[in-house]
């Protein structure tokens, strides 16, 4: 069964997000959105220094199977992105909450409040399943 | 409710996720698609297909039947055993399906059609039957693997009984033979050596327990669909269906013009098309930006005008992103696909991609 970390944040459209102590937030796909996409083979990351809208797409994970958008969970800049996904985009299916972790945003204050935590995460999945 | 084939109990054993195909579940992946692709590359691989349609032609008029209904001429099929790939024709020219068809005798042969388009297959076959003197009997009591990879035919004859293997061990590529009630054929759908095996649905769940003891990995449709379009071979309902001629679908080898007194369905259609020439190509494409090209994208080959591919995806062996493409006549060697707005470089080659676990065109 999927895995969904506790003290993480997640979004409908299957993102997770971790706050980091210099305030910025890490980006990434669930484990459910990794299980159902299948092996990775592709990740456009968004650009350093960007600018993102919460809710609009800015990277985009394609698998074998398809290609899904990936949405900013918050709005805010990027500051960094995961380029190790170049050469090893399957580290998203292996580590989806750690090494396969996708771009870093510096969010705008209280951002997170919108966002899902794990149960109710959790229960989206378990009724989509 | 789909349906379930033989084997549907090892597959849920096995951990697959499971996927309506054509009406029937079948298993997309074990977990890993990619490691599946490699392992029929690299070593042994088996997939289900089962859910395929297994229909046997007898009758003193089979023979004519198929030379009617095929685009390919079963005439040219000297020796028992032999196989050969055809599209069976509307009268416009478009594909109904294609199939391999086994040569058993002068009044029995076998073939193979596609699950997805099984109802339409067997009401057209038996539809273009009348007036021969043939009996068409759908053999749902059969199950069928495919045994695929460098490795394949050695561990599948290791555990087969003495007389079926005996029979397997003689054939030559595109070949079958019967053993008692099971059929044995060293074809495929991978680009790689192997066998596909027709046995009774009975016997299919032990038999795949043998094979995965002796070392053959379970594969699913996700890598049976990546490995089929590295070896270059068509998808039927992708890369052609009914509003498609098979001169624009790669496939003019399968078509036989000779002898010329033989009066196939869609033949007069053909003929039209060739003489009015103009006819688009059917070409391989590779990826030179970055991405994956995908089915239905538009292929911009600059005056030439526009195309489309047919199916595309990622290719585990090559480790860059292929497709198949059908493109104006004047396409030249350097194309731009539409990717999600953003156009990207892609080259044009000749299909195969891969072959015997090894590239066929340059990266």
């Amino acid at each position: 069964m999927s895995n969904t970390p506790a003290d993480l944040r997640y979004t409908k459209s299957h993102e997770w997000v971790r706050s980091e102590s210099d305030g910025t937030v890490t980006v990434g796909i669930s484990d459910h959105a990794q299980e159902l996409l299948g092996d990775l083979v592709f990740v456009e990351t968004p650009e350093v220094g960007s600018s993102q809208e919460a809710g609009a797409a800015c990277a985009v994970v394609e698998s074998v199977k398809a290609a899904s958008d990936v949405y900013a969970p918050v709005s805010g800049e990027v500051v960094a992105v995961n380029e190790q996904l170049a050469d090893s985009p399957e580290l998203v299916n292996t580590d989806p909450y750690g090494e396969g972790w996708l771009f870093r945003l510096k969010p705008e204050d209280g951002a997170l409040d919108a966002l899902l935590d794990a149960d109710a995460y959790q229960a989206l999945v378990d009724e989509e399943a | 409710m789909s349906k379930q084939t033989p084997l549907y109990g090892k597959h849920v054993e096995a951990g697959a996720r499971m996927v309506d195909f054509g009406g029937w579940s079948m298993p997309l992946h074990y977990g890993s698609q990619l490691d599946e692709h490699h392992q029929v590359r690299r070593d042994a691989g088996m997939f289900d297909v089962s859910h395929m349609t297994v229909v046997d032609v007898k009758g003193r008029g089979a023979r004519d039947y198929l030379r009617s209904l095929l685009a390919n001429d079963v005439a040219r099929l000297k020796v028992p055993g032999k196989a050969l790939y055809s599209c069976m024709l509307t009268p416009e020219g478009g594909v109904v399906d294609d199939l391999i068809t086994y040569y058993l005798s002068d009044d029995f042969y076998r073939a193979v059609v596609n699950a997805a388009t099984r109802d339409k297959d067997l009401a057209w076959m038996r539809d273009h039957a009348t007036g021969f003197e043939v009996v068409l009997q759908e053999r749902d009591d059969l199950a069928m693997l495919a045994v695929q990879g460098p490795a394949a035919r050695d561990k599948a004859m290791s555990v087969m009984s003495g007389e079926v293997a005996a029979a397997a061990d003689g054939l030559a590529p595109f070949f079958g033979a019967q053993a008692g009630d099971w059929f044995v054929g060293r074809t495929g759908y991978t680009g790689e050596d192997g066998f596909e095996i027709m046995l009774p649905a009975t016997e299919a769940p032990e038999f795949w327990d043998r094979l995965a003891g002796a070392g053959v990995a379970p594969a699913g449709l996700g890598a049976r669909d990546t490995l089929r379009l590295e070896a270059g071979l068509n998808l039927y309902g992708s890369d052609m269906d009914e509003q498609v001629s098979p001169l624009e679908s790669g496939l003019a080898w399968t078509v036989a013009f000779e002898p010329a007194e033989r009066d196939f369905i869609g033949r007069a259609a053909l003929e039209t098309q060739k003489s009015a020439g103009g006819l688009r190509r059917f070409v391989g494409l590779v990826l030179e930006g970055r991405g994956v090209l995908r089915g239905h994208m538009r292929v911009l080959a600059g005056e030439a005008g526009e195309g489309e591919i047919t199916s595309g995806g990622f290719s585990p062996t090559l480790g860059v992103s292929i497709a198949l493409a059908r493109v104006p006549a004047g396409t030249g060697e350097h194309v731009e696909v539409d990717m999600r707005g953003k156009p990207q470089p892609a080259r044009v080659v000749k299909p195969p991609f891969v072959r015997n676990g090894k590239a066929c065109v340059e990266i």
